[in-house]
């Protein structure tokens, strides 16, 4: 994300840069919630009624914390089946 | 803005390039908001189109619609706090 603040003149003004930091931090998080709530509305929202029910909270909750576990995972593993791989080469070269 | 480099912006200047900048984000939150809202309670609440949007499927658009931004909230609070929770671990 810091080439999207590659202006040097933005750089050098310390007070413009930590707000481009901040906003870039929060529009990250923003971007997510968008599209964790589209992923989690699909599984867990079934007919729109009156007021979220319980179990619907419940569910998108869950979904939530599931799929950050998920990210984890993935990126835990490709961590690790990347560094098997790299380690591999060098024994067997 | 042209032309106008940021250290020689004086201390308004920055405000207002900040504000615009905040209002520009808001601006593009609102628009994604706004087209996941329309794709999201179309599919839920139109099934056959017919020649209206007739007023049943209006009032389950409306529903919809405060159903996605309570679940917007929602998604939104959890991710919040397991990112505090993710935090604290390190």
């Amino acid at each position: 994300m810091n080439s999207d603040v590659s202006n040097s003149n933005i750089k050098s003004d310390p007070q413009l840069q930590q707000f481009i930091e901040i906003e870039t931090q929060k529009q990250k998080f923003q971007f997510l919630v968008h599209g964790l709530t589209d992923i989690c509305w699909e599984l867990c929202i079934d007919k729109p009624s009156s007021r979220l029910d319980n179990k619907s909270e419940h569910c998108l909750k869950n979904c939530v914390e599931r799929f950050i576990d998920c990210s984890n995972f993935v990126l835990n593993r490709f961590g690790k089946t990347q560094f098997a791989a790299a380690t591999e080469e060098i024994t067997f070269d | 803005m042209d032309g106008i480099t940021a250290g020689t912006l004086s201390g308004s200047q920055k405000d207002e390039l900040m504000d615009q900048v905040k209002q520009q984000i808001a601006v593009a939150n609102a628009q994604e908001l706004l087209t996941k809202m329309t794709e999201k309670c179309f599919k839920k609440c139109i099934n056959k189109p017919g020649t209206t949007l007739d007023s049943s499927e209006q009032k389950c658009v409306a529903m919809c619609m405060d159903r996605y931004m309570d679940s917007w909230n929602l998604v939104s609070r959890a991710y919040s706090s397991r990112l505090q929770k993710e935090r604290q671990r390190l």
